[in-house]
């Protein structure tokens, strides 16, 4: 039977079950599938903090959203285009997502009274209509799983659990995708175990023949590779990039690195992914709680590893009093927030950019620290090299905001070449070096070691190492003495090293390059222009540039600012923001970095917020900057057609 | 979840805690180990007799002088550090095991120090302490037990004992204290010792022993507060008394105290008690082949624990002193370290392409 063919530019599909279903699995593996075959992409899983929710239920729904497209894209999608869901909860948990016209494919095997019961549908919306608007292939996926696997002898409970490879199958074939990485990957997982390696490629091929045979599927959709600038590339998600980032400051800077860290959500697969590589001279330790953690890290950084350690807000918050104490002992430390929903416990498998703030300015006393963000899950690698530079160069701990969807969303990465990657010196301090000593006479080593003088430029402070000869001092959280670091109640003293402190981390901003400013409009005609600008940091890169590119689309003229570095800013931020009559500022906060520009630059900044543990919608946000763009009249030139114009 | 058996300790980790810290055979004098740094404990305060016995035993260790750090908390004893010409970090409250922890770590050439006290271990930090004994850290801990809170001026501590009128209980605490040898002991720690202030010639021994102890040593030393716990230790100093307060442990000796050694300690059930020994003094006594031969090196801490309970909960009359247990257990540090070796012997020291291209990477040309 030949079918039909449909060339499409992008497609989001939404894979959704029970937290038991393997949905996270299943995305990932259509993922690796359609990063082979060349689509550009983005992905957003979403599961409960719940690691075994009741089964059938809501609440333990969990799902994993795909978007790929023959171009550049910048998010996971706002809406499926194609929702899998494989029981009742998984529909009625995300068929509000879904927009009329699409296609629904619904495993009918839980489809039972109980189960619908259990998920609060009074009837089946299979039969009473509510489905109209879709397009829906309501297939017992279950049950032609386990007739397929029946050679096999698995039980039942065995056979059905092979039905999301059954699902993959399908939409591998509608998609057109190459199942060889699938079959590698289910060969090799379950080497050990030929039984479920077979039954499991087995329900895979049969989903692919499947859709092949049936009459019910009647149009396969092409999307052409995407053209991407030449490369090696990877997928990759943010925890697994930041990780990386680390190993790489590690090797980059010659200094050995040690992660203090206690489990959380969503951070804990930084500590798995670094505890696998110690022939990089990696160590891990597993703290007794997330105060160990940083104390640890922070005891590796006076012995002159890199210290680094992995959190959560709630983490952060208990970590205050170490970061603090490392601001007053000016010793390099990177501390990784991988930020979910708050206050307290909050959401801790949701996304939200709310610690911003205490970033800033949660620790006691005047503690400035440098803070940098991802914008992108590839994105953390340089972030956090980034970090780790700044860290070492100025001797201070360093806030790397990350995030949930970040951390677990991926993208695909064109790999850097490692020998070009920025290198760190450490540059530690030496008896017989010059500067290091309270004089410059001949004969210096009878002058006491100054542990508080600083470089001239950086203003950082000498990183002298136990073992040491001739370096012998002692440094603490009470207040110092300039130069000296002896312990000073001295009025004057105080007031001068609080603001050398402050001033250290001003100074890194005179390392930072200028800020991109992605204006289209400026400069191709004179008196237009665009005249709104829109700033963010960290996750919102994806949706806002997205959302811009929609406006732009429209003939409106929208500039686009997205921040790495959140203290220091880059010294020509003020100047930047002045140059447009208003500036948007998108935030999952309630307008934290809004608030920060507002204070910093007397900026009339509007604030747009979402606190709803998910990403913004392109759309919704593209929405939200034509109506901005029209009060401030900021229109683009006559559109002739050749603007870029793709969805993103 | 699976445990495997590690391939360790490997044979040749060794036993001695200063193995790896660089040695001198130039001679040292305790004037290099004094820090330029004016001293500013109270008059009388026991921790001047805990300096100067630190300050006697390093130069006698024969390390080099910059390979030994000590870290402390918050506290009294915690500005202990300052004074010493060695590295050293006055940290924060309760947090210098861990801190410490990260620095024996990733560099085993080091001595570590922790200082401390009671409020700062047991109270602020009791996770950490209990967490450095249990993993056996290679950090020798010196625990300064006055019974009180000195910094914030007389507040009732973790040892303090049930009852005590303090500023913050003026009708009396109504919590019971810790025993910190008690506790350490039911921490899996691997050498804990106490000792007392006053005793220079003990303390320095005890010290000297836990320092080349390879793991956590924790050593509990009884410290005078003159300020706010006068007297705390008082039948444990004064010459009338002293004999018959103090217990001292020596492995392998009977355990036996007092004017003559009158008294002694012998098993009882489960745990030990004191008895009169046979003698001019007391006919009707235990004959001394009956008392507990102290064993430091028992693999069970159980009757090391049952030692630590003939210490008074109250007010102090009656304490053992002296080591109470020291066993050989591999270090978290040094296992730490050779899983590090482990993995670069079986897989190479890292390749950062490699490791970033993963297993699934395409070319886009």
């Amino acid at each position: 039977m030949s079918k039909q063919v449909r060339q499409l530019d992008r497609v989001i599909i939404r894979f959704a079950g029970d937290s038991g279903d393997g949905m996270q699995l299943t995305g990932d593996r259509f993922t690796a599938e359609t990063a082979a075959f060349g689509n550009d992409l983005s992905t957003l899983p979403n599961f409960p903090a719940e690691i075994r929710a009741p089964q059938g239920t809501m609440a333990g729904v969990s799902s994993f959203q795909v978007h790929f497209a023959d171009h550049d894209i910048l998010t996971p999608g706002d809406a499926p285009d194609v929702l899998v869901a494989m029981n009742p909860a998984a529909l009625k948990a995300n068929v509000a997502d879904v927009p009329r016209g699409s296609t629904v494919i619904v495993d009918t095997h839980d489809f039972t009274t109980r189960n619908l019961s259990k998920a609060g549908y009074g009837q089946d919306p299979l039969d009473d209509g509510t489905l109209e608007p879709f397009q829906v292939h309501a297939v017992d996926l279950t049950a032609m799983t386990v007739e397929a696997v029946n050679e096999f002898g698995l039980s039942r409970k065995d056979a059905a659990r092979a039905k999301n490879m059954f699902a993959l199958g399908l939409l591998s074939w509608m998609y057109g995708r190459p199942v060889e990485p699938t079959i590698e990957f289910l060969t090799t997982r379950f080497g050990a175990k030929p039984t479920l390696r077979d039954a499991n490629v087995t329900a895979f091929r049969t989903g692919w023949n499947y859709g092949e045979t049936t009459e019910a599927f009647a149009v396969r959709y092409e999307i052409k590779p995407a053209t991407m600038a030449s490369g090696r590339y990877r997928n990759i998600t943010g925890n697994a990039a930041l990780s990386y980032g680390l190993i790489a400051a590690s090797q980059r800077s010659g200094l050995p690195l040690f992660l203090g860290a206690y489990p959380i959500t969503p951070a804990s697969d930084v500590l798995h992914e670094l505890s696998k590589h110690k022939n990089f001279g990696v160590t891990t330790f597993q703290a007794e709680d997330e105060i160990a953690g940083v104390g640890a890290a922070l005891g590796a950084s006076y012995g002159g590893a890199l210290g680094v350690t992995t959190t959560s807000g709630p983490g952060i918050s208990l970590k205050s009093e170490t970061i603090g104490l490392a601001v007053m002992l000016e010793l390099p430390l990177v501390v990784c927030d991988i930020q979910r929903g708050g206050p307290s416990t909050g959401l801790p498998t949701k996304t939200e950019q709310s610690d911003l703030l205490q970033a800033m300015f949660g620790r006691n006393g005047e503690a400035p620290l440098p803070v940098v963000a991802p914008r992108s899950p590839a994105d953390c690698f340089d972030a956090a090299l980034e970090a780790a530079r700044i860290a070492v160069t100025y001797r201070t701990p360093v806030l790397l905001l990350s995030d949930g969807s970040l951390a677990n969303g991926s993208e695909p990465w064109r790999l850097p070449d490692v020998d070009a990657l920025p290198t760190i010196d450490p540059g530690f301090a030496r008896a017989d070096a010059p500067g290091d000593r309270n004089s410059d006479a001949e004969g210096s080593e009878d002058q006491p070691f100054l542990p508080y003088a600083r470089d001239a430029a950086t203003l950082a402070r000498s990183w002298a190492v136990p073992g040491t000869a001739g370096l012998m001092h002692r440094i603490g959280g009470l207040e110092k003495a300039d130069c000296t670091g002896d312990i000073s109640y001295d009025p004057d003293n105080h007031d001068l090293t609080v603001r050398t402190r402050q001033a250290k981390v001003d100074a890194v901003a005179g390392t930072l390059p200028p800020t991109e400013v992605d204006d289209p409009s400026r400069g191709v005609a004179d008196g237009v222009g665009a005249r709104l600008l829109v700033v963010g940091w960290g996750s919102t890169y994806g949706p806002i540039g997205a959302a811009c590119r929609r406006a732009r689309r429209d003939g409106y003229a929208v500039a686009q600012v997205h921040l790495r570095h959140l203290n220091p800013f880059p010294s020509d931020l003020g100047e930047v923001l002045a140059r447009y009559d208003r500036v948007v500022v998108p935030e999952m906060n309630l307008g934290q970095l809004a608030l920060l520009l507002r204070g910093r630059f007397l900026v009339d900044a509007v604030s747009h917020t979402q606190v709803r543990g998910m990403p913004f919608k392109a759309a919704e946000l593209a929405d939200v900057l034509r109506a901005h763009a029209r009060e401030v009249e900021s229109y683009a030139f006559p559109q002739s057609g050749n603007v870029a114009g793709r969805i993103a | 979840m699976t445990a495997v058996d590690l391939p360790f300790p490997p044979t040749d980790l060794t036993r001695d805690g200063l193995a790896g810290v660089p040695t001198t055979d130039a001679p040292q004098t305790r004037k290099e180990y004094t820090s330029d740094q004016e001293v500013r404990w109270c008059p009388g305060c026991g921790d001047y007799a805990v300096l100067a016995a630190v300050q006697g035993l390093l130069p006698d260790l024969g390390l080099v002088r910059e390979n030994i750090v000590f870290v402390s908390g918050i506290g009294c004893s915690s500005r202990f550090p300052y004074y010493l010409d060695t590295y050293g970090m006055h940290s924060i409250h309760g947090r210098a095991p861990a801190i410490a922890t990260g620095l024996a770590v990733t560099r085993p050439d080091l001595s570590t120090w922790v200082v401390t006290g009671d409020g700062d271990a047991l109270s602020i930090g009791g996770n950490h302490l209990i967490h450095a004994l249990r993993r056996n850290v290679n950090l020798t801990i010196l625990l300064f037990n006055n019974r009180i809170y000195g910094l914030t001026k007389g507040q009732y501590s973790p040892t303090s004992e049930t009852g005590k009128v303090t500023k913050s209980t003026p009708m009396g605490s109504v919590d019971s204290p810790f025993n910190p040898v008690s506790l350490a002991l039911g921490a899996e720690a691997t050498f804990v010792a106490r000792t007392v202030d006053s005793d220079r010639r003990h303390l320095t021994a005890v010290l000297r022993e836990a320092a080349t102890h390879r793991g956590t040593s924790l050593v509990e030393i009884f410290q005078n507060c003159p300020i706010f716990n006068d007297g705390a230790f008082g039948a444990m100093k004064d010459q009338d008394s002293r004999e018959a307060a103090l217990i001292p442990l020596e492995h392998g000796r009977p355990v036996r105290f007092g004017a003559g050694g009158a008294r002694g300690v012998v098993r009882a059930g489960v745990g030990v008690r004191v008895v009169s020994v046979r003698g001019a003094e007391h006919p009707d006594g235990v004959d001394e082949s009956a008392l507990l031969v102290h064993d430091a090196h028992a693999d069970d801490p159980s009757t090391a624990f049952a030692l630590s309970r003939l210490t008074d909960s109250g007010v102090l009359t009656q304490a053992p002193i002296g080591v109470f247990r020291q066993v050989e257990r591999p270090t978290y540090d040094d296992l730490a370290r050779a899983q590090g070796d482990t993995a670069l012997g079986a897989a190479g020291a890292g390749d950062l392409a490699a490791l970033i291209a993963g297993k699934d990477s395409w070319t886009v040309d």
